[in-house]
């Protein structure tokens, strides 16, 4: 009898360890092996291969922010085009990198940041798309093409855009917020809240301090950290956040925080207090855009997919109802009068300044580059000593 | 016939091969191989760095733990000693949150705690912050709770309590009451019978009960990163960090599990050996 138990737990542990096999495969290796990779090299029109899987059903895997989409136009896209889309949400670039890296997901098309993009084309995991299938990219501003994270215009469709600023509350706070300097000020102890991720909190850090948000240099990011960690000290952080910050600053349970444009606007719908600065010292702007991976299995739907939302239409429906700006040049122009259209009433301008900023104020702005593997093993150390 | 039945176990030990042997040997894996898979120690020498980390997360898991005893234990002798109308409503007072998924209940705690939440509202509106502030010459508009470790100690005593009770419960319930009528008999008195007989024979829900907080507590990262506001960090956000933070590095995170894992094997075997002689505690 122990034999018998010994051998299902020995063939059991093969069998799983053999499943391991194959993930650390995909971890390393480019291509994953196994019938994607005929297809992931192709970027014609994939669609003789892609759907082999689900008789004749087309379907799509999409990989989304969470609260980033007007749900009706999943609908619409199915019904319009007889796709399935499995959609699923990540929570920030960091855990979709590690969602990809491991191999549990198996994505057509993601809606990575800018600088997670230049990681991953670094990484040959996305595919060169074919814009022959996506005519509405022509809709796209050139402000958002040819941007360091895709000089050549060959791997994205940007889908959205914004600025990651300061969110106070005119409440609890003395006076205007007018520097990135308020985060780390005696003035608001306790009631400050850090952002959740060590690309924008340094980030935030290097530009108080006069230095690039895509330094390489050491002794620089070493004193953004110095900055953070004096104030952790201090007791000037209530926490570290990400996606609980519409509780906490709705409720007026934290004075500051650090968030993006898009959701400040959500945020101010439900608390009028709230208020949204770009500082003195600048900012950090970002474009999230589509790609498709490149062990994508459905090529051909993904751009079905990405066509459909950069159409001007979607583009609008989109932008009202997650308040991110979007990068349609018609719709960004036509959205004051959707607005009025929609609601009967006009559309506050400083609240769409706030979603679409200016050129002249995006030039105050920084996009986030990839950067090198040293400095990104730097920003993790130094984050991990935060929390020490 | 014996033979036969233990056929019966197949399925579960093919399911603990699966889900329990497998990924402890995948985590032993990771633990000692770089990116490219060579062997290394290198990543339990960089474990120096995290002695602060550890210490925390070990000292408010036993902190949540003794509270929780401390809490539980005279909960359960009551609800043994008591009829069975305080019996019924005491386990469902104990099971009833727990029917409530375990986020959510963190969550509810986090804007209970606020400072502009539940508890902070109620003392202000019943003019506590008004009465402190006029007897001390402060100024204090609420008492800042999210964010500290007596939050996450806290979270941890709301979360795992009923694991305390129910073993403890279960051994007092089951204890002869003759026995306690013998103890007397001889004339032992309360506290003698409690020391000598009723202590001893809880020994082993006590000790499954420890494990059963213990173990979670010094492992969870939803409650420290929810309560604790981000800020203290345990072992679970550490390794939840090497995972799906930005570090992604799952071979340190595994070397920091394993670790974990080490610690708390050891600290439950110096555990067990207090119940040596007595019916052996379950271990998880």
């Amino acid at each position: 009898m122990k034999k018998l138990t010994a051998l299902t737990l020995a063939c059991t542990l093969a069998a799983s360890l053999a499943l391991t096999g194959c993930t650390i495969e995909r971890v390393d290796g480019t291509s994953t092996g196994g019938s994607s990779t005929d297809n992931g090299g192709s970027t014609d029109n994939g669609g003789s291969t892609g759907n082999t899987q689900t008789d004749g059903k087309r379907v799509l895997n999409v990989c989304n922010w969470g609260e980033y989409i007007d749900v009706d136009l999943i609908q619409e896209f199915q019904e319009k085009t007889g796709i399935q889309v499995n959609y699923q949400t990540a929570e920030s670039n960091e855990s979709l990198y590690s969602l990809l890296k491991t191999g549990g997901a198996n994505y057509d098309v993601i809606c990575p940041s800018d600088y997670m993009i230049s990681q991953l084309i670094e990484e040959d995991m996305i595919q060169k798309l074919n814009y022959d299938n996506i005519p509405n990219y022509e809709k796209i501003g050139d402000q958002f093409k040819g941007l360091a994270f895709d000089p050549n215009n060959e791997y994205t469709v940007p889908s959205t855009w914004g600025t990651l600023g300061i969110i106070s509350n005119k409440t609890m706070v003395d006076g205007e917020i007018t520097s990135w300097s308020s985060l780390y000020d005696d003035a608001n102890k306790g009631n400050v809240l850090l952002i959740n991720n060590s690309r924008d909190a340094f980030g935030n850090a290097l530009i108080y301090l006069g230095y690039s948000v895509n330094t390489t240099n050491e002794d620089e990011i070493r004193k953004a950290y110095d900055l953070i960690a004096d104030a952790n000290k201090r007791g000037i952080f209530q926490g570290k956040v990400m996606d609980e910050v519409f509780n906490k600053m709705e409720q007026g349970n934290a004075a500051i925080a650090t968030y993006y444009a898009g959701d400040y606007l959500t945020m101010y719908e439900v608390n009028p207090d709230l208020a949204y600065v770009l500082p003195e010292e600048g900012a950090n702007w970002f474009v999230d855009a589509w790609c498709i991976l490149k062990n994508a299995q459905h090529v051909s739907e993904a751009e079905e997919w990405i066509n459909f939302l950069a159409s001007t239409e979607s583009s609008l429906a989109n932008m009202d109802y997650i308040w991110y700006a979007s990068p349609n040049t018609e719709a960004l122009e036509k959205y004051p009068e959707y607005y009025k259209e929609t609601y009967g009433e006009d559309l506050d301008m400083d609240l769409y300044n706030i979603m679409a900023p200016s050129a002249e104020v995006l030039k105050k702005c920084e996009n986030y580059v990839v950067l090198p593997e040293e400095t990104r093993n730097l920003y993790n150390d130094l984050w991990i000593q935060l929390g020490l | 016939m014996k033979n036969k039945r233990s056929l019966l176990a197949i399925p579960y030990v093919g399911w603990m091969a699966l889900f329990v042997v497998a990924p402890i040997v995948m985590v032993v894996i990771y633990a000692f191989t770089t990116a490219d898979f060579s062997v290394t120690g290198e990543n339990f020498t960089r474990m120096g760095t995290f002695t602060v980390i550890f210490t925390r997360s070990f000292k408010l898991a036993i902190i949540a733990t003794l509270v929780c005893l401390l809490i539980g234990y005279p909960l359960s002798y009551a609800m043994a000693r008591e009829g069975k109308g305080f019996q019924r409503v005491a386990m469902l007072l104990i099971m009833l949150p727990m029917w409530v998924n375990f986020l959510l209940r963190t969550y509810s705690m986090m804007s209970i705690m606020e400072n502009n939440g539940l508890i902070n509202q109620f003392f202000a509106a019943i003019g506590l912050f008004d009465l402190i502030n006029g007897i001390f010459g402060t100024d204090i508009q609420y008492f800042k709770m999210i964010g500290t470790q007596g939050a996450v100690v806290v979270g941890m005593v709301y979360n795992y309590l009923p694991f305390m009770v129910l073993p403890i419960y279960s051994t007092l319930i089951k204890m002869d009451n003759t026995l306690l009528e013998a103890a007397r008999d001889l004339g032992a008195d309360s506290a003698a019978v409690f020391r000598k007989v009723i202590l001893p024979l809880s020994l082993p829900g006590i000790l499954s009960g420890v494990t059963m907080v213990f173990v979670p507590s010094v492992s969870t990262f939803a409650i420290s990163r929810l309560l604790g506001g981000g800020i203290q960090m345990l072992l679970g956000d550490l390794i939840e960090q090497q995972f799906l933070g930005g570090a992604y590095n799952p071979h340190l995170g595994s070397a920091i599990a394993l670790v974990m894992m080490v610690i708390v094997v050891a600290c439950m075997w110096v555990m067990n050996r207090f119940g040596e002689g007595e019916e052996q505690a379950v271990m998880l």
